[in-house]
């Protein structure tokens, strides 16, 4: 197992007060690692800092053993990251969303592909409904249809599960165990009891 | 499985400016809104000083070009803010492309859908306040070059201002006094139509404005979005 | 260099070196100050080129408060440039107090301006090239102030507050510039604040101590108000608890 991100001594400050320090973290490719910890204790933000977001920590951060500040443009275009919004444009239609995300990874795709992800989603036949018209679950499975679109090595979701149904959590988490599976890594955030093999790491905060 | 980055920032930047501008146009309606703006704000002044053509020709530069800046930094507050609200904001800000080049493409396409047709309206405001004949076509041009500054500097307060969640106000003290030298300029190059100077000077003025701006804006646009993002 | 700048960014090794250097520069400050003013006001000549009389005594403060107000925008924006590029904290601290201090005396720039025209021009307030720029330069204070109280986060205005400095510093030149373009297209006033006759040395020898001693008052303030800072900020950091701790 290749090793993927690596975090050494890593520490975060925020208004004058540490959320974690001296963390280390290895996240290895066919690993699904989960952080955990009560709120307030920097979950969100661990997950902004290891997706290369934050400009201000200390410790150090390595992708493929190569300090992350130097191959940030390598780092950026194999990681796929899932927010607490979904990130999708009501005045879109769910194909026109997913168009863009690939465009501004500088790759046009083709509308067979784009389709080819919403059916996975279960999002057949929404293709050209504009998204403010779908429910919150609908919206957040145009945001995981990126999963299925784009092939990237390690995937950063921040709650992935949130108004989601049973069988869309169901589907979702198979997605993860395949991917891990195919060399894959996945660092999350989840309330969710995840039933998933391979087994997941947990990593607690706070 | 890893991938490496290929290039394609001409797509990336292509893709952002027509996500946009078919945003704008779905929301046709309140691409409206600062236009309507611009008029109600110049129906005011006649009624406020005086219908009088000499007395409105006499203010008609400044009032038309002030009334234009005030609409164009209506529109700027929501500028990045639905990104923001969405976080499709955030998917922007984790792409291999450099965001200064995406932010400049949203700032293009504000321009063309509040910035130009401004531009395109502000002669026939002209005529309701007797502007002088034969400085028709400059207001216009003025306008349409300025505005493109306005945009520029105003993104960048609209980037500073929008994790804050009444940020609309704040943004126009921020952004006003920034505004200054193009406001004067542009009038400048109406007024001296007006009195048959050369209006090379202040054209020149705004040109050389508005490249300062394309030059440095967008570094600054994409500083205070990552600040405005993750603080 | 390098070292002598990690140094002065730590908060606790600065706390102690300006403990050290700040008395001279109060002792400095108001000697030079107190110095001018006597000079100024009780001996230097009164003016008759222009038929002013005493009443020009007032560019003791006002031309001081002017040169500083622009000076601590400058000083502002390099300490928010020394901020974002080496995240030395004690360079945010000192550009936290600076604004305000900035602001007050533009104002006092603005209001020794005003006052000045009521005998020269006889208004309180004309549209002169050099009020307008510090007049805009006022709301521009106002805005980096506003900005920094406006975020939740201390971290994020901070930030915030030092990119629009540095924005505004860029602007400041192409303001002060377009606004003297603007005032001699319209040049209302026979005469202003800006073309003087060349001023007789006993005028200006005064003027110059006291250009001294405001600037000797803004870095002997801006050390003790970054102290406190310091404090505030660092309150519960392990040396400043202990340094409460002797200090009872």
């Amino acid at each position: 197992m290749s090793l993927c991100l690596q975090a050494r001594q890593l520490a975060c400050e925020r208004d004058g007060r540490w959320l974690f320090e001296g963390l280390d973290l290895d996240i290895r490719s066919g690993e699904i690692v989960r952080i955990e910890g009560p709120n307030g204790s920097g979950k969100t933000t661990l997950l902004k800092l290891l997706a290369g977001q934050l400009g201000d920590y200390h410790g150090e951060l390595y992708w493929n053993g190569e300090r992350l500040a130097k191959v940030r443009e390598h780092f950026l275009a194999n990681l796929l990251y899932l927010g607490h919004s979904p990130g999708v444009k009501a005045g879109l239609t769910p194909l026109e969303n997913l168009a863009w995300y690939q465009a501004l990874n500088g790759d046009k795709g083709d509308e067979e592909q784009r389709l080819r992800a919403l059916l996975h989603v279960g999002l057949g036949g929404f293709e050209d409904v504009l998204a403010g018209q779908l429910s919150a679950g609908q919206q957040r499975r145009v945001a995981l249809a990126r999963l299925t679109l784009t092939r990237r090595a390690l995937w950063v979701l921040d709650e992935p599960f949130t108004a989601i149904d049973r069988q869309g959590v169901d589907a979702l988490e198979k997605q993860l165990a395949a991917h891990a599976q195919t060399g894959g890594s996945v660092l999350l955030t989840t309330h969710h009891a995840l039933a998933v093999s391979p087994a997941v790491r947990s990593v607690q905060l706070g | 499985m890893l991938d490496t980055p290929q290039g394609g920032l001409w797509v990336a930047f292509k893709a952002t400016l027509k996500r946009d501008v078919t945003l704008m146009f779905r929301r046709r309606g309140e691409l409206l809104n600062p236009l309507v703006f611009f008029a109600l704000v110049v129906t005011l002044f006649p009624i406020g000083i005086s219908p009088d053509p000499a007395v409105l020709s006499l203010i008609a530069p400044g009032l038309l070009w002030v009334a234009a800046l005030l609409a164009a930094l209506l529109s700027l507050d929501s500028l990045f803010r639905t990104d923001y609200d969405d976080g499709s904001l955030e998917q922007l800000l984790l792409t291999p492309q450099p965001l200064a080049v995406l932010g400049l493409a949203k700032v293009a396409a504000h321009w063309l859908f509040t910035g130009l047709p401004l531009a395109i309206v502000a002669p026939l405001l002209g005529i309701m306040l007797a502007l002088p004949a034969g400085s028709y076509a400059v207001l216009s041009l003025s306008l349409a070059i300025g505005s493109a500054s306005l945009s520029l500097i105003g993104a960048i307060g609209a980037a500073l201002t929008v994790g804050i969640a009444r940020g609309g106000v704040l943004l126009s003290l921020l952004i006003l006094p920034l505004y200054i030298p193009v406001l004067i300029f542009g009038v400048g190059a109406v007024q001296a139509a007006i009195n048959g100077d050369g209006i090379a000077a202040h054209l020149a003025m705004l040109g050389a404005l508005l490249a300062a701006s394309l030059l440095l804006a967008p570094w600054a646009i994409a500083a205070s979005l990552r600040i405005s993002i993750n603080g | 260099m390098w070292t002598f700048i990690h140094k002065w960014g730590s908060p606790k090794w600065f706390y102690a070196m300006s403990a050290r250097v700040q008395p001279w520069c109060w002792a400095v400050s108001l000697l030079l100050i107190a110095t001018g003013t006597v000079w100024g006001l009780a001996f230097a000549p009164t003016e008759v080129n222009q038929g002013q009389g005493d009443s020009f005594r007032i560019i003791y403060v006002h031309v001081p408060a002017a040169f500083l107000a622009q000076s601590v925008f400058v000083s502002m924006a390099a300490a928010s440039l020394v901020f974002m590029v080496w995240k030395i904290k004690v360079a945010d601290m000192a550009a936290t107090v600076m604004a305000p201090f900035g602001a007050v005396m533009t104002f006092v720039a603005l209001f020794s301006g005003a006052v000045w025209g009521v005998p020269t021009w006889g208004t309180w307030w004309m549209w002169d090239a050099r009020l307008t720029s510090m007049l805009i330069l006022l709301f521009l204070f106002l805005g980096v102030i506003a900005l920094r109280g406006a975020f939740a986060s201390r971290d994020s205005g901070s930030k915030a507050a030092s990119v629009l400095a540095m924005v505004g510093v860029i602007n400041i030149p192409i303001i002060k510039y377009s606004v003297d373009w603007w005032f001699t297209l319209h040049q209302p006033a026979t005469f202003t604040l800006t073309s003087r006759p060349a001023m007789p040395t006993e005028m200006w020898l005064p003027l110059l101590v006291m250009v001294l001693g405001f600037y000797g008052f803004f870095i002997a303030l801006t050390l003790m108000r970054t102290r406190n800072e310091i404090l505030r900020r660092e309150m519960n950091k392990r040396w400043v608890i202990d340094l409460i701790r002797e200090a009872r």
